[in-house]
């Protein structure tokens, strides 16, 4: 049975002028996903989440959100639609509760208060003025105003941005519970461990175009991009000769990738080496270290990581 | 965006339209009362003004409609109309401008409340907020300058600070929408009211102003407001006090003011 489609956009362009923030893109998000939007700034994300939220007209294409075109979506259709925004918008005279009591009050079948309190991890501050929250709070205050209308679909723009690590933890956490309770969660981050956390699909934008689609282990042909093997000989020795590798190109600095320089004869020659079939070349490198009694104690077997390849993703992008 | 919603259909259920909005200006209170600023601003400004304008001036009279009245009878209502500005006009422009520039307004706007209801619930309690500083000023007005106003024109009064309020609150709502940013709000709202208030007779009384200042003030509300809430304590007048013409002027006032918003009004911050 086909995952039913809860958001659905072809051919989105929006043009500021001559300026083409979007230019075509096509994406379809399922329900009960963790649809993660990544890309640069300036990379058209916030203008495509705005549009999906309903607050930016488009130029051209079809956006369905939940059935409806967001342009011309209504209070029913609000109500099935949480967001978080990027800018901060907590009222800064009114304690948590009442914020989270004055935004119950706009839904008709709204969670209980004191509920979404506890589910976002503010229950201790819940009579704490929104201008005296920490950034971390603020932000979980910010959730909670986007959940306490039950929401279906759920927009989080860069909801963990400025946490410390186990704030952001406790925030993954959530969003991971929220999935569990059948939400659909579009998330835009800049954190790729955050994205490889949470996401079930990647999506990349670059110069208002996708560039790459997939789930983390699949995004960019990460899957099947090649192994790479480094290790230190002594001095002196020569490396053996490995089935199916190849060395590993020069990469530039800005690619993001450590620099394939060798090191100095004296402490022993770093080879950095590629293969499609790493057990091959290690087996046939083990057999060789310890026949020669070489322990080769640095050795690493490195997978591009999600970083790698979204860094690629990008840049290839005009 | 905003579709049409009758009683009863927004809001839990069995709320209507008007608990919505009520629900939305207690928060706006809510909020307003806990604001040092708009305390000071709004509620000791014009009491502290009362205080030195009939303390300094209030047993000299001065000749307004042909008969001598006390300067304190006359400088109650001319402040009580700078409250009721400040309440409304200031303050609104102020926390709107605030508001949307911090994106409080964009992300009320994603919830399923109805526009009307926001720009309502600010306007209620804006009005109540005029109700309160009129009430107060004239309790001190009376109390301690011995200035009168008679219990036969007590509804006209009501009636001009509301009429007042309400304009000032429109008239706010189209400003708003040509101040691009937060920091802007407080010095240019002072530069419209400031000049106005001279000119129209809240600190100066009109008979010192000239006639020329005088007729580029019947241009704007603050005048009107001033005339509509001199007319109840001025001494034996027959009738139950309604400025008639002040007060068209005002709704005249508050028709554009509503028209300029609705056309020009935005949610989202317009800075940087």
């Amino acid at each position: 049975m086909a995952a039913e489609t809860v958001i659905a956009v072809r051919g989105l362009s929006m043009a500021y002028g001559a300026v083409e923030a979007v230019r075509g893109i096509d994406l379809e998000v399922n329900r009960g996903e963790v649809f993660a939007f990544l890309g640069p700034n300036g990379a058209g994300k916030t203008t495509t989440v705005e549009i999906l939220e309903g607050y930016r007209r488009r130029t051209a294409g079809e956006v369905s959100v939940l059935g409806v075109d967001p342009e011309r979506a209504g209070a029913d259709w609000r109500r099935r639609v949480g967001v978080v925004l990027q800018e901060s918008a907590v009222e800064p005279d009114l304690t948590v509760r009442e914020c989270v009591t004055l935004y119950a009050g706009y839904y008709a079948a709204g969670l209980p208060v004191a509920e979404i309190i506890d589910l976002v991890g503010l229950s201790e501050s819940a009579e704490v003025r929104g201008g005296r929250l920490s950034g971390g709070q603020r932000r979980r205050l910010e959730v909670a105003l986007a959940l306490v209308g039950d929401p279906e679909l759920l927009f989080l723009d860069e909801p963990t941005t400025g946490f410390d690590p186990s704030a952001r933890r406790a925030a993954w956490d959530m969003i991971t519970g929220l999935q569990g309770l059948g939400k659909t969660i579009f998330l835009t981050t800049h954190y790729m461990d955050e994205a490889e956390y949470l996401a079930d699909r990647i999506c990349v934008l670059a110069a208002g175009q996708i560039v790459g689609m997939g789930t983390p282990d699949t995004l960019g042909g990460r899957d099947s991009a090649p192994a790479e093997i480094t290790f230190t000989v002594p001095a002196g020795v020569t490396p053996p000769d490995l089935p199916g590798t190849r060395p590993r190109p020069i990469r530039d600095g800005a690619s993001g990738g450590r620099p394939a320089a060798e090191t100095p004869q004296t402490t022993g020659r770093r080879i950095e080496l590629q293969t499609d079939s790493p057990m091959d070349a290690l087996g046939a490198l083990a057999a060789w270290g310890l026949q020669q009694g070489h322990t080769l104690a640095d050795i690493e077997v490195h997978r591009p990581t999600l970083e790698e390849i979204y860094l690629k993703l990008t840049e290839a992008a005009p | 965006m905003t579709g049409t919603v009758g009683a009863g259909t927004v809001g839990r259920p069995g709320r209507t339209a008007v608990a919505l909005l009520a629900h939305q200006a207690r928060y706006d209170a809510l909020s307003f009362l806990r604001n040092r600023q708009a305390r000071v601003f709004t509620l000791a400004l014009p009491v502290l003004l009362l205080v030195i304008f009939s303390s300094a001036l209030g047993n000299s009279t001065i000749e307004v409609a042909g008969t001598q009245i006390k300067q304190s009878t006359y400088y109650l209502p001319a402040i009580v109309a700078l409250g009721t500005i400040s309440a409304s006009f200031v303050s609104l422009v102020i926390s709107v401008t605030t508001q949307r520039e911090s994106g409080i307004l964009k992300r009320r706007r994603a919830a399923p409340v109805p526009a009307w209801v926001l720009i309502g619930g600010r306007t209620v309690t804006a009005v109540c907020t005029a109700g309160v500083i009129a009430t107060l000023l004239l309790v001190i007005g009376s109390a301690g300058y011995g200035a009168t106003v008679s219990g036969r024109t007590l509804p006209a009064l009501a009636v001009a600070v509301v009429t007042g309020a309400v304009t000032f609150c429109a008239v706010g709502y189209a400003l708003v929408t040509f101040i691009r940013s937060a920091d802007a709000a407080q010095p240019l709202v002072q530069i419209v009211v400031l000049p106005l208030y001279f000119i129209s007779g809240v600190f100066v009384p009109s008979d010192r102003i000239g006639t020329v200042l005088t007729d580029i003030a019947k241009v704007f509300p603050v005048y009107h407001l001033r005339q509509a809430l001199l007319k109840p304590f001025e001494p034996h007048a027959a009738t139950a006090g309604f400025a008639v013409g002040d007060l068209a002027i005002l709704a005249a006032w508050a028709a554009l003011g509503l028209a300029v918003a609705v056309l020009r009004f935005r949610w989202q911050p317009q800075g940087r």
